[in-house]
């Protein structure tokens, strides 16, 4: 075997070793790479910086703790974005994991801000069956949600007088990691009740998205950690996204040098053949 | 009539779904809720299935101990420990299921989604060759994106961003668009022909 096959066809341990170092070391000793804000992230949060305080903002949390370092800032980010604003939030999921991330995204900002359960955020939980929890709540919130996420009736809850359905909810934003999620709530909470709609998706899901918020279906899009790190920039706070757009730019600068290098030596290799 | 029945079923609820859509008024929209409403209460069920099945097919995994059984161990200890917690103290926070879930699960499944990092890395330095002008196309367009898409590569040139930006909102995007409508044309027919009955596989599995 000679060098060119040799090293088109390197050890993985190598490369496993190599993608530790990209992470890691960013990590301990931060780069501080300055973050470019892109046109639907400033949309996103133009979206919400639109709504007077008092505004009503219903937070549907469909994703888990495997995608929580690109979601989860998102959802922490978000709280704080409404809670300085005066923003009432209604939190729910269309997946049971994404209800707890949700809950302490709000409780932590609730307590930068001084908001309160029940009175300015509630938490309705998870009801299984996807699109159609969408098209029920849509028609009837507290018959689709008669409890909150730890069985309390929500009827206790001052924030909820008033809110019978969509019509009562000023923005919708859906942060999800699959289906069911953003692509449901625009087909439902959009295309069938005309509702403002706006999504935070992962990184590899964003580019499904594109028409949606081409077409106008979706207010804003924040995609992945980088989108969740320029909505950090826009909220003028540094959080986990923030922090670790250093570590993604190196694993991206890695994987580009990986892919360049061994298509150079398999150019070579295919040239030495003829 | 054990297929007819079902068909009977699946036409007039596929029907009233139709035309609740085109006709939001009494009486096809209060048809909806209750339809909506039994859906809700069937997917409870069909959870409680699912979770049946589960604890069955480990069961008998533990009982016939092919390779790997003790697996069944951890999931069914697992399973029956966050059932447990779950339905004597609730899942609110401060309660022993809301410390399993952060400082069990959490760890868990956010450690099997990183190991992805380096799989991906391995997979690209592997597999990803500009072996055709059309792999030759895919793989620019990636390193394109890939390196626009994190701070790293404004600071590299400041168009890659841009060029990002512009491979995701047109290509890309009249991509998925295609793709959008074929799949949308695709459910569209396959509906029609469960709820006219001439698709009838989801009836006996053959």
């Amino acid at each position: 075997m000679n060098i060119v096959e040799r090293l088109e066809k390197l050890d993985r341990r190598i490369i496993f070793l190599l993608t530790l170092l990209a992470v890691v070391i960013p990590l301990l000793l931060p780069i501080g790479f300055k973050i470019k804000v892109s046109e639907p992230v400033k949309l996103f949060y133009d979206a919400v910086e639109a709504l007077p305080p008092g505004s009503m903002v219903l937070v549907s949390s469909e994703y888990s703790p495997s995608t929580m370092p690109e979601v989860y800032p998102m959802n922490q980010a978000l709280a704080r974005h409404c809670f300085k604003k005066d923003i009432k939030i209604v939190g729910m999921g269309l997946w049971p994991e994404g209800i707890p991330l949700n809950q302490a995204s709000m409780e932590q900002a609730a307590e930068e801000y001084g908001k309160e359960y029940g009175v300015d955020y509630v938490n309705l939980g998870y009801k299984a069956g996807g699109i159609i929890v969408i098209s029920a709540a849509a028609e009837n919130i507290p018959n689709t949600f008669p409890l909150d996420y730890a069985g309390r009736p929500i009827e206790e809850f001052e924030i909820m007088e008033g809110i019978r359905n969509f019509d009562n909810i000023d923005l919708i934003i859906s942060l999800s990691a699959g289906d069911p999620g953003v692509r449901h709530w625009v087909m439902i909470a959009q295309g069938r009740y005309g509702k403002k709609v706006a999504g935070g998706v992962t990184a590899v899901s964003a580019p499904a998205f594109y028409p949606y918020l081409n077409a106008g279906q979706l207010q804003g899009l924040i995609g992945g950690m980088k989108g969740a790190a320029e909505y950090e920039t826009l909220l003028e706070t540094s959080g986990t996204a923030t922090r670790g757009m250093d570590a993604q730019s190196i694993a991206h600068g890695l994987i580009i040098f990986l892919i360049l290098f061994a298509n150079f030596f398999y150019l070579l290799g295919k040239r030495r053949k003829k | 009539m054990k297929k007819e029945i079902p068909l009977l079923i699946t036409f007039i609820a596929g029907m009233v779904m139709i035309l609740q859509f085109f006709i939001p008024h009494r009486p096809f929209s209060d048809l909806q809720q209750l339809f909506n409403t039994w859906f809700l209460i069937i997917t409870v069920f069909a959870m409680i299935l699912g979770l049946g099945n589960l604890f069955k097919v480990h069961t008998k995994r533990l009982q016939r101990r092919p390779k790997g059984w003790w697996y069944s161990i951890v999931l069914l200890a697992g399973f029956a420990i966050m059932f447990t917690v779950g339905m004597v103290w609730g899942p609110a926070r401060g309660t022993p299921f809301d410390y399993l879930f952060w400082n069990v699960h959490i760890p868990m499944s956010s450690m099997m989604f990183a190991l992805l990092a380096f799989f991906v890395a391995s997979a690209s330095y592997r597999a990803f060759r500009a072996r055709t002008p059309e792999a030759t196309l895919l793989l620019v367009s990636a390193i394109l994106v890939m390196i626009g898409r994190v701070p790293l590569g404004n600071y590299i040139w400041d168009k890659l961003p841009l060029i990002g930006d512009w491979i995701m909102s047109y290509p890309n995007m009249a991509g998925q668009r295609a793709i959008m409508i074929g799949i949308a044309l695709g459910i569209v027919s396959t509906s029609l022909r469960i709820i006219l009955g001439i698709e009838r596989t989801y009836l006996s599995g053959k």
